[in-house]
């Protein structure tokens, strides 16, 4: 009986091709629609995230000046010094590596291309702080650092504008009035919050200060870079990072701290919690193009009742049992359904893999969205398929047969 | 010794709604038929005799009385129970054709075969077989789309007798052709009845139609109003 049942539904499928494209096309919308935007949206999420981690999660940075909102009040806080960062590193236990910096802008020259980015003066705990690796060449040592030499390692976009397609590593270039090698090329980070990260010069502090501005005062470091330990509390921290501040900056009680210490884990959770929002969002969109799909399904569904009721008239009147002409009605929709499912889902692998990197994101298979908006999207079909049939079974031939 | 009653109606009422807005279409059919007759029921329209019909075919159940079909009693039989009688003891032929749209003859024939679970060489083989003795061999492959009112009636004919029942019920089969269709029709049920023995009641307001049968049955209000065997 149940052979028989999918032999005759099959047969009024392929009666009906329009009909069971409409179907199809129903709940193959709906299931393209929502594993399309939930799939793209946890990719623009995964992205952000990936961008976040580059920017080193642990990440403090120490700038002098009360903080974001009052840099006006900066200009006369003393900077801090290289001693500041050695007894930092030395004394807090939290910290993990510690890298003083020193920032000047200064026009760079190579041939006849000119650049001018800010050329920064740090140690080679730095790149271990912010996650820097070279691509070719190598980065500078401790060695280059006690001996001041000049050499220098360059993100993409510097070598883009004073390179152009030529080799940088070995290449001298002009920074302000000194001749500096280039050692080593950065491994590309792309657009983060905070602009082009590409967009970066680094020498050692000791070549910035005796071979480009010269050492002016001990107060020279304009910010230090800091990453945490693992697993460390960002409070304490911080906490333990200030007490020894203020008491190095010679702070009384009762004055408020003239430095201030950002920490990127706060930056990652809003992010983090922004993109959340996003994804749900897109959920959101997806949800309602998913419902958009069942309406269609149940339109052609209800569209096509009064044929198919006269068509179960006919079946039960030349001998047909109810649970018969139900299991070919179950049986038409649970295909259909499974058949646009199907459809979507593959329609929606392409549509991801074709857009994601179009807009930039990685793209990421996800089982879970594809097994549940096939399974809606099935259930919705072969409810709007199955209960008119349930109803119009149920009828005395005769009734079903006059059905207008 | 006379032939045992194929149908026997006692008392059958149909109403239909209920309180003020009930109306009795049937009140009270006392009725026999035997096995091998070819009955005429006619009437003005309102009469009740497609609601007789409906009820003889078990497409529809009566509201009192009793209706034994070769003794079994009717109206004791589930829904199931009675669709297992039209499958395998009677037929159908209907004014309006009811034919499976955009299916093709030998399919809409092969259909009660389905139901039967007869194998796929075993349908075909009757289909082909039952469109031949309506003059069809040659319309095997046309939906009803493609056929004339008479083509099509004679593919719900094959339909019909396809499974060889004991009974053919034809509601107004001819209320929808010409006068030679007509003619041709009624010459397939003639010969059905004379050469297969099938019993075929026939419900028409058309005299022409009722002179074919050798019984003819009158219903007025509902009621038997006439009984004439020639």
């Amino acid at each position: 009986m149940i052979w028989n049942a999918v032999s005759i539904a099959l047969r009024e499928i392929s009666r009906n091709l329009l009909r069971a494209f409409l179907t199809v096309l129903g709940v193959f919308i709906g299931v393209a629609a929502i594993i399309t935007m939930v799939t793209l949206g946890q990719g623009a999420t995964l992205a952000v995230k990936a961008q976040i981690s580059n920017l080193g999660s642990n990440l403090l940075m120490l700038r002098p000046g009360a903080g974001f909102g009052s840099r006006a009040s900066s200009a006369g806080v003393p900077h801090f010094t290289e001693k500041d960062a050695e007894i930092l590193g030395e004394q807090v236990a939290g910290i993990a590596a510690i890298a003083p910096v020193r920032s000047v802008s200064l026009t760079t020259l190579h041939l006849n291309n000119a650049w001018s980015s800010p050329v920064t003066g740090t140690t080679p705990a730095f790149f271990q702080i912010n996650k820097w690796s070279v691509v070719e060449g190598r980065l500078f040592t401790d060695a280059d650092l006690r001996a001041g030499n000049a050499v220098c390692v360059i993100g993409n976009t510097v070598r883009r504008e004073l390179f152009g397609s030529d080799e940088p590593v070995g290449s001298k270039i002009r920074i302000g009035r000194a001749s500096f090698e280039v050692v080593g090329l950065l491994a590309t980070k792309g657009q983060a919050g905070m602009g082009d990260q590409d967009d970066i010069l680094l020498v050692p502090l000791s070549s910035l200060q005796r071979r480009l501005v010269g050492k002016t005062s001990s107060h020279d470091i304009s910010q230090i870079s800091i990453s945490a330990r693992d697993g460390t509390d960002s409070q304490a921290l911080i906490a333990e990072i200030t007490r020894i501040l203020r008491q190095r900056r010679n702070l009384r009680s009762n004055q408020d701290n003239n430095f201030n210490l950002f920490d990127t884990r706060q930056i990652a959770e809003t992010l983090g919690s922004t993109t959340q929002l996003m994804t749900m969002l897109l959920a959101a969109v997806a949800g309602v193009s998913l419902l958009v799909g069942g309406i269609g399904i149940m339109n052609i569904m209800l569209v096509s009742v009064t044929e198919r009721t006269r068509e179960i008239g006919i079946r039960l009147a030349i001998g047909a049992l109810a649970g018969e002409v139900l299991l070919q009605f179950l049986v038409e929709a649970v295909t259909l359904s499974c058949i646009g499912g199907l459809v979507g889902i593959l329609l929606a692998f392409a549509l991801c893999a074709g857009l994601a990197p179009l807009i930039g994101v990685p793209f990421h298979f996800n089982a879970e969205i594809n097994g549940v908006s096939f399974l809606f999207s099935a259930a919705v079909g072969v409810l709007f398929g199955y209960a008119p049939a349930r109803r119009a079974a149920r009828l005395n031939p005769i009734d079903a047969l006059r059905h207008e | 010794m006379e032939a045992p009653p194929l149908i026997e109606l006692r008392g059958l009422t149909k109403t239909y709604g209920s309180g003020d807005a009930a109306f009795q279409a049937l009140k009270g059919i006392d009725l026999t038929i035997r096995a091998g007759e070819f009955v005429a029921i006619v009437g003005p329209s309102g009469s009740g005799k497609s609601t007789l019909m409906n009820v003889l075919g078990c497409l529809d159940t009566a509201t009192t009385g009793t209706y034994r079909y070769q003794g079994i009693a009717v109206e004791t039989l589930d829904t199931d129970q009675r669709s297992l009688l039209r499958r395998y003891a009677l037929g159908f032929i209907f004014q309006g054709f009811n034919l499976l749209a955009r299916t093709s003859s030998l399919e809409n024939v092969e259909l009660p075969l389905l139901y039967r679970g007869l194998s796929r060489k075993e349908r075909r083989e009757k289909a082909v077989a039952a469109l031949t003795s309506v003059g069809l061999p040659t319309k095997l492959a046309s939906t009803p789309g493609e056929l004339s009112g008479g083509q099509q009636q004679r593919v719900a004919i094959a339909r019909a007798i396809v499974t060889r029942p004991s009974t053919l019920f034809a509601d107004e089969p001819t209320g929808n052709l010409d006068s030679v269709t007509t003619r041709d029709v009624m010459e397939i049920l003639t010969r059905l009845n004379l050469d297969q023995g099938i019993t075929v009641l026939l419900v028409t307001h058309e005299d022409t139609v009722a002179a074919r049968a050798r019984r003819t049955i009158l219903i007025r209000d509902g009621q038997v109003e006439s009984d004439i065997s020639r």
